[in-house]
């Protein structure tokens, strides 16, 4: 049972990976972008265990930044892909410069609120 | 639709038709914003240009602030002539959307020398963006199913008397510029939902940022929004689109939420919150599992979704438990005490009485659904059946919006307010079908008798005709009441664009001629009654501004000027500094008219305050002026209306000063009050009523008036007739003894008699006075 599950595993490993080797690049480079940007949240939230949370709206705005940015990453990469009929209308430079406008709002309300 | 010949003269016609329909439907707009403005302007006819009500008198000072010290004053303002010896720190605890609008707009007119004052801004503010609020319904109903729908449901939004009641010109209040935020928030996240472009998701979110300065009730939509998403989620229809309508309007909204300092940390810390966060991790695992489904294979994909399940119960196990402890160790499980009265009705009554007692809380009863929404209310059935022929992402969402709304307009008579839009968006919707209908009839019917077969083609305009049976909509109910010749039965709402194609199917989808012409004259005269109704609501039930009263009698008109008076007079004939004692009623009015300090006001956010107060006026006359000394009062306020018979005097709001006393000083007992469980101030009153503060300040000399002392409110002549005042003094009171003001007799120097010890034990009982064999103060 348990052998046939570690099996399993693997071969979904294998898979997956042959799967994600067959997407493009410039996905790629958004796809690792946003793994940074999780990672980084997560080193902050680790810090404010350590640490404590004071000033808390430090805090918040470090980590909803890192959030917000892969959040906006995907919605670029989901407008990006070349796979998705609903997109084919859609001019990828229209879709990152939305992207960028979004980020700008976005930092522009955390460098407020970052105190 | 298109023209089957498609030569030049049939395109262009067509695209003549599109630009006859845009110019047309751009000057229906513009009349409709006309019609939302002027009327709301019944009560600037009628009285004057004033502002009305109580709270509208705070937005209006703290406007006035801002118009005079700038913007970087007034967010850090701390109120010192409120709240006495508290204080208010206004720029952490008001909503600044309003004031910030109105601000802005009289700086912008001023700046282009049109010299309108704060007041004129203030006062029309409201009109004004009802206006915008028709316009942004017209919008929301577009994206849903159409321009038609669209422009009937803004000429809905800008007449229903439920929305006047809060917009009037003059009632300068946070609703009306947060129902222009609420329907422009929905309008951009279904126009996301249905483009997935991100643009809109940012503006989105931008007017979101805006609805939170707004108004309290922006937890409405930061639950409304992940409800539909999980709506969505659940029925199946989730796609890109719906992740970028969402999760950047999430991350983006909290933030921005977090920015209002009135809402601060409580964007992140708040049980309101927590449906939006949960909904957002459950899209992410969503839109992951989707994308392993589409890049595996389908073997692949069933053994990877055994894996991740056995493993991911574990970790939702864990991370359940964590966050059902962190909430259950907070009291009230982590939401606020105004939202825990929405979703548990009976919790403020029990545990609040001040959230209880006001009028605004109650649930509401069934005429004043009518009242409030009138014809609508039949009307919006049949919208919601429309809206599932067929179903889309924009038709579920309202669908959901009215079901929610209606929910908690039954819990508080307040949100009626919010179901005014999602009312109107549904009863636009089925007003335009049922239009769609009876008109396609008409034009194929006579298509078809002027012509012979071949019509089947050229009446392709004629698409929407689709019935199932000659029956009628439930609106025509009130009028068959008076009509009963037709035995029609009730319809249901036809379905959507159906085929052209089938000419047999087409002759069994449309209604006989006169069928649908008398339909569609009934339709528009439930139009008519409407528009009756909604003009009679706001010239006559919504327009009084409540600071200025009249009453009609044989002589004439009767103007009772008399709050206005009083304020006046407290203005002039007192110190700057004297603070002035009155239930928290009047507190607002008190320190934007006359410009006093006051005790309690309308922002009741300390209770125990609140209960002093009330313990004061519950109180005999020594241990009142002990309390009232103790904070520095100089004069007391109160309201009667025994005279003329206004019955919103505090006599009548006496109950509830002693309940929310009771409630922090236990000597205070409601049963003291009250002869066999009846509220009474009649000779069969109670001692303790008779002897109270407010009985004594209230019915001082009023024997001189008529000689009987005849209350008009109460109906019975009054208890205790003649008696002296010993700790008081009357120095005022108003033409029509609507408002009475006191002042604190000064201590005594000399105390005749045995010398008492004058210091109140301060026990846990509060004020306790023990009977005294001598009363050193006469």
């Amino acid at each position: 049972m348990v052998k046939s599950t570690t099996k399993d595993a693997q071969d979904l490993f294998h898979s997956l990976r042959s799967a994600y080797v067959a997407t493009p690049t410039n996905l790629k480079i958004i796809d690792l972008y946003v793994c940074f940007a999780v990672f980084t949240a997560l080193i902050q939230v680790a810090y404010m265990a350590l640490v404590g949370s004071f000033p808390f709206n430090s805090f918040l705005s470090g980590v909803l930044s890192c959030i917000g940015t892969a959040v906006l990453a995907v919605c670029l990469r989901i407008q990006v892909n070349k796979e998705n009929k609903e997109f084919k209308d859609l001019a990828p430079e229209r879709a990152f410069a939305d992207f960028v406008l979004c980020n700008l709002v976005l930092h522009l309300v955390i460098i407020n609120f970052l105190g | 639709m298109a023209a089957l010949e498609s030569p030049q003269p049939a395109a262009t016609a067509t695209a003549m038709r599109h630009a006859f329909g845009n110019v047309l439907s751009v000057l229906i707009l513009v009349l409709i914003g006309v019609l939302a403005f002027s009327i709301r302007l019944f009560s600037v006819i009628k009285y004057e240009s004033v502002i009305h009500e109580f709270d509208p008198y705070f937005n209006y000072r703290v406007t006035q602030f801002l118009s005079k010290n700038g913007i970087y004053e007034f967010w850090n303002w701390f109120d010192d002539r409120t709240w006495y010896p508290l204080g208010r720190v206004i720029g952490g605890t008001v909503y600044p959307g309003l004031t910030l609008t109105a601000g802005t707009i009289w700086w912008f007119l001023n700046s282009l020398n049109i010299p309108l004052s704060v007041e004129t801004v203030c006062v029309f503010t409201a009109p004004v963006f009802s206006a915008f609020a028709s316009w942004a319904t017209y919008l929301l109903t577009q994206e849903v199913k159409g321009s038609g729908a669209g422009l009937a449901a803004a000429v809905l939004l800008a007449m229903v008397p439920s929305y006047i009641s809060r917009s009037v010109a003059g009632s300068y209040d946070n609703e009306a510029v947060a129902i222009f935020a609420l329907i422009f928030t929905f309008y951009l996240y279904i126009k996301t939902l249905n483009t997935g472009s991100l643009f809109y998701a940012t503006l989105n979110a931008l007017a979101y940022f805006y609805m939170v300065c707004s108004w309290g009730g922006y937890t409405f939509i930061i639950n409304l929004i992940p409800m539909h998403v999980l709506l969505c989620i659940v029925t199946g229809r989730y796609s890109p689109r719906l992740y970028i309508a969402y999760a950047p309007l999430v991350v983006l909204g909290t933030l921005l939420a977090a920015l209002v300092p009135v809402v601060g940390f409580n964007a992140v810390l708040t049980s309101e919150h927590f449906a939006s966060f949960l909904v957002f991790i459950i899209i992410h695992v969503v839109a992951l599992v989707y994308y392993i489904k589409g890049i595996l294979t389908p073997k692949m994909f069933k053994v990877a979704v055994t894996l991740v399940v056995s493993i991911g119960m574990v970790v939702c196990f864990i991370v359940v438990a964590i966050l059902v402890a962190l909430v259950a160790s907070s009291p009230t499980g982590g939401w606020s005490g105004r939202s825990l009265s929405l979703l548990d009705p009976t919790y403020a009554s029990k545990y609040i009485p001040i959230i209880a007692s006001v009028s605004e809380h109650q649930p509401p009863t069934w005429p004043s659904y009518f009242m409030d929404i009138n014809v609508l209310a039949f009307l919006v059935p049949a919208g919601i059946i429309a809206c599932f022929s067929p179903l889309s992402d924009s038709s579920s969402f309202v669908v959901l919006y009215i079901v929610m709304s209606v929910y908690f307009s039954g819990v508080m008579v307040r949100l009626m307010l919010v179901l005014a839009p999602a009312a109107c968006i549904m009863s636009g919707i089925a007003l335009s079908q049922a239009f769609d209908v009876f008109t396609g009839s008409i034009k194929y019917q006579l298509g078809r008798s002027s012509n012979s077969t071949d019509d089947a083609e050229d009446t392709n305009n004629a698409p929407k005709d689709d019935a199932s049976a000659g029956k009628t909509d439930k609106g025509e109910e009130i009028v068959k009441e008076r009509s009963s010749k037709k035995g029609k039965k009730k319809e249901r709402e036809p379905a959507d664009k159906p085929s052209v194609k089938s000419k047999a199917k087409k002759k069994a989808l449309v209604l006989p001629l006169e069928t649908s012409i008398v339909a569609l004259l009934l339709l528009i005269m439930l139009g008519a009654f409407y528009v009756i109704h909604c003009v009679w609501a706001a010239a006559e039930a919504y327009s009084a501004p409540s600071i200025v009263l009249t009453s009609q009698s044989r002589d004439g008109l009767h103007v009772f000027d008399d709050f206005r008076e009083s304020y006046a007079w407290l203005s002039h004939n007192t110190d700057v500094d004297d603070k002035v004692a009155s239930w928290w009623d009047y507190g607002y009015q008190t320190t934007a008219m006359a410009n006093r300090t006051v005790i309690v006001d309308n922002n009741t956010w300390n209770n125990t305050h609140i209960a002093t107060v009330g313990t004061a006026m519950s109180s005999p006359e020594k241990a009142a002026w002990e309390i009232f000394n103790s904070l520095d009062v100089k004069y007391v306020l109160v309201v009667f209306g025994g005279l003329i018979g206004y019955p919103s005097d505090d006599i009548n709001k006496f109950l509830w000063m002693v309940r929310i006393g009771g409630g922090v000083f236990p000597h205070i007992k409601e049963a003291d009050y009250l002869r066999d469980g009846q509220y009474r101030i009649n000779s069969e009153a109670t001692p303790t009523m008779l002897n109270c503060l407010m009985y004594k300040l209230s019915y001082y000399r009023f024997v001189e008036t008529d000689g009987k002392g005849y209350d008009r409110v109460r109906r019975t002549e009054i208890g205790k007739k003649h008696f002296k005042l010993t700790h008081f003094e009357e120095v005022f009171t108003s033409h029509h003894w609507m408002v009475r003001i006191y002042k604190l007799k000064p201590a005594r120097n000399r105390i005749r008699g045995r010398a008492k010890k004058l210091k109140s034990k301060t026990t846990s009982a509060g004020w306790s006075s023990k009977s005294e064999k001598k009363n050193p103060w006469v």
